[in-house]
């Protein structure tokens, strides 16, 4: 791999080389080049559309997938089908993310749609790590789109990151959880310059004592826009928190339009949604440590994006 | 040593001025122990944000061993040294107690270190740490992290803006163990607002300021009982024992 692939998949996967341990499938440039399936983690090729089958088998304990995505081309688009099967009992970490470096003119976009179908007590942590890069005035575009089924008692926590460089994002997850289930998504986004990002996330509530809790965390700066429309629906004897806090900065413009719906009279389903800029005494409380208005800043959104 | 040189505050309320602080003129030596008095609204905590550069004087002069800091911004008097302790500090979601700690401290503070300024400060530090300053935080606890931060770091002159406002009885009394243990210790001079009394018997000197000027001033044992027997007389801003 090249030099700049390693710098790419260290940014958004954390790792500098090929994994050592685990299972493992590179993209690039629309197409796999590197596949590593274990004893306990099969990924085959789909056969009737781009992308992958990872299955896990249940009960394995502590395996890590690494499934990164990068493109360092332009003009390229890319749509990937990958379908995560995780076995009864099984615990998983999945660290996915796709870096574009892009120099050339022309847009490079990479559409992920992944679909997660957890078995029964399985434990699923999943990491997402969006980044986009290139001097070159070609948009880098990315719209994953996030399915997953969540069987009776069964986790779920995803982590999914957008933190510099890309253009334009317009990210759909949808969950289904059976009785017991619990799903704990933390939504990490920073917009800058001209970038417009679009959060949508339905989560449904289906059986009893399924709950959820809904993070969202972004700061736009410069003059990028962003909305996001988190909806929890309680259809059973269940729980569910919804928050949505921005810091906006400069021109930006940021609409947050969290929505919630019980149709369940046990169903108990809270939200909450803040927008603000940084606050002054924030800044001069650092800077009275010694930082510049600048390094104050920088300081408080990475505290708040950490 | 830190000196202010006729330095006045005054701000446009419409198409009136109002003078917050006037003419005020004091010398505070290294090392000294300084409480500052007096009743609300004198221009107290005025005279504690013009020292650190938050506002600027309309006209005097701050020396800081002798360098003239009155043009200097926030930034610059903390690299000299300076530090100050916010009445109402802020909160920041997604800073832990540690790293705020470390970012006052200038680089990374190790564990135990964190832990001996929460300690002296009445927290329990492990359940601290890595806790975030945000709303999840009482007023006491905000407030006594924020007396921390000052702890942290290498300071010539701390200012602390009532330290005791929001806090309650049983901190305060390890509040003020702090700050003996601070006097014992320490090597930067230290202003402290107050008003309470078991702050104020800590002081080396008292400053008395009134409607924006110095009123009285001078060391603890001669101010202190004139202050006790002025306010017994006819005043309510004496504090409540702790």
């Amino acid at each position: 791999m090249e030099k700049i692939d390693l710098s790419m998949l260290q940014k958004i996967a954390d790792i500098g080389s090929i994994p050592s341990v685990g299972a493992y499938n590179i993209r690039k440039n629309g197409a796999g080049v590197e596949r590593r399936s274990t004893e306990n983690v099969e990924i085959v090729t789909k056969t009737d559309k781009p992308g992958i089958d990872i299955k896990i088998k249940p009960g394995v304990k502590a395996e890590k997938v690494h499934i990164p995505v990068i493109i360092t081309e332009e003009g390229v688009n890319d749509t990937v089908y990958n379908d995560f099967y995780i076995g009864e009992g099984a615990d998983v970490e999945i660290v996915a993310g796709c870096g574009i470096h892009n120099s050339g003119c022309q847009t490079s976009e990479h559409d992920g749609i992944h679909r997660f179908f957890i078995g029964k007590n399985a434990k699923v942590k999943y990491v997402e790590k969006h980044y986009g890069e290139g001097e070159g005035t070609g948009q880098r575009i990315l719209n994953p789109t996030t399915q997953v089924f969540m069987e009776e008692n069964s986790y779920c926590e995803m982590e999914m990151v957008q933190i510099e460089g890309v253009d334009s994002t317009i990210r759909d997850t949808d969950v289904h959880m059976e009785a017991g289930a619990k799903y704990v998504v933390l939504e990490k986004l920073m917009t800058h310059g001209k970038q417009k990002a679009e959060s949508n996330m339905i989560i449904n509530l289906n059986g009893k004592d399924a709950s959820a809790q809904i993070i969202s965390r972004s700061v736009a700066k410069d003059e990028s826009e962003q909305i996001f429309k988190p909806t929890a629906v309680g259809n059973a004897d269940c729980k569910a928190h919804v928050q949505c806090d921005s810091i906006i900065m400069d021109s930006a413009k940021i609409s947050s339009v969290p929505a919630i719906t019980a149709n369940n009279a046990d169903a108990q389903i809270v939200h909450e949604a803040a927008i603000g800029r940084i606050n002054n005494d924030q800044l001069l409380k650092l800077m009275t440590f010694g930082m510049t208005e600048e390094e104050a800043e920088n300081i408080i959104v990475q505290g708040f994006l950490a | 040593m830190l000196e202010l040189k006729n330095v006045s505050f005054s701000v446009n309320d419409g198409d009136a001025k109002l003078d917050i602080v006037k003419d005020v003129s004091l010398t505070i030596p290294d090392g000294k122990f300084i409480v500052i008095t007096g009743p609300n609204g004198g221009g107290k905590s005025t005279l504690a944000r013009l020292i650190m550069g938050i506002e600027n004087p309309t006209s005097g002069q701050i020396l800081l061993n002798g360098v003239d800091i009155t043009g200097m911004t926030v930034t610059e008097r903390a690299k000299m040294g300076i530090g100050y302790a916010f009445q109402q500090p802020p909160r920041f979601k997604g800073l832990t107690v540690r790293r705020l700690l470390s970012l006052a401290h200038g680089n990374e503070l190790p564990e135990d270190q964190c832990c001996s300024y929460l300690t002296k400060v009445g927290l329990c530090s492990r359940d601290y740490l890595n806790r975030e300053v945000d709303t999840s935080l009482s007023g006491g606890e905000v407030k006594r992290i924020e007396i921390a931060t000052l702890m942290a770091r290498e300071l010539n002159v701390a200012i602390y803006d009532e330290p005791e406002a929001g806090i309650d009885l049983w901190s305060f009394t390890m509040l003020v163990d702090s700050f003996k243990a601070i006097m014992a210790n320490r090597k930067e001079s230290i202003v402290i607002i107050s008003h309470q009394e078991r702050i104020m018997q800590l002081a080396d000197e008292i400053v008395v300021i009134a409607d924006g000027a110095i009123r009285n001033y001078g060391p603890k044992d001669e101010v202190f009982p004139k202050l006790m027997n002025e306010f017994d007389a006819g005043c309510t801003f004496r504090g409540n024992e702790g």
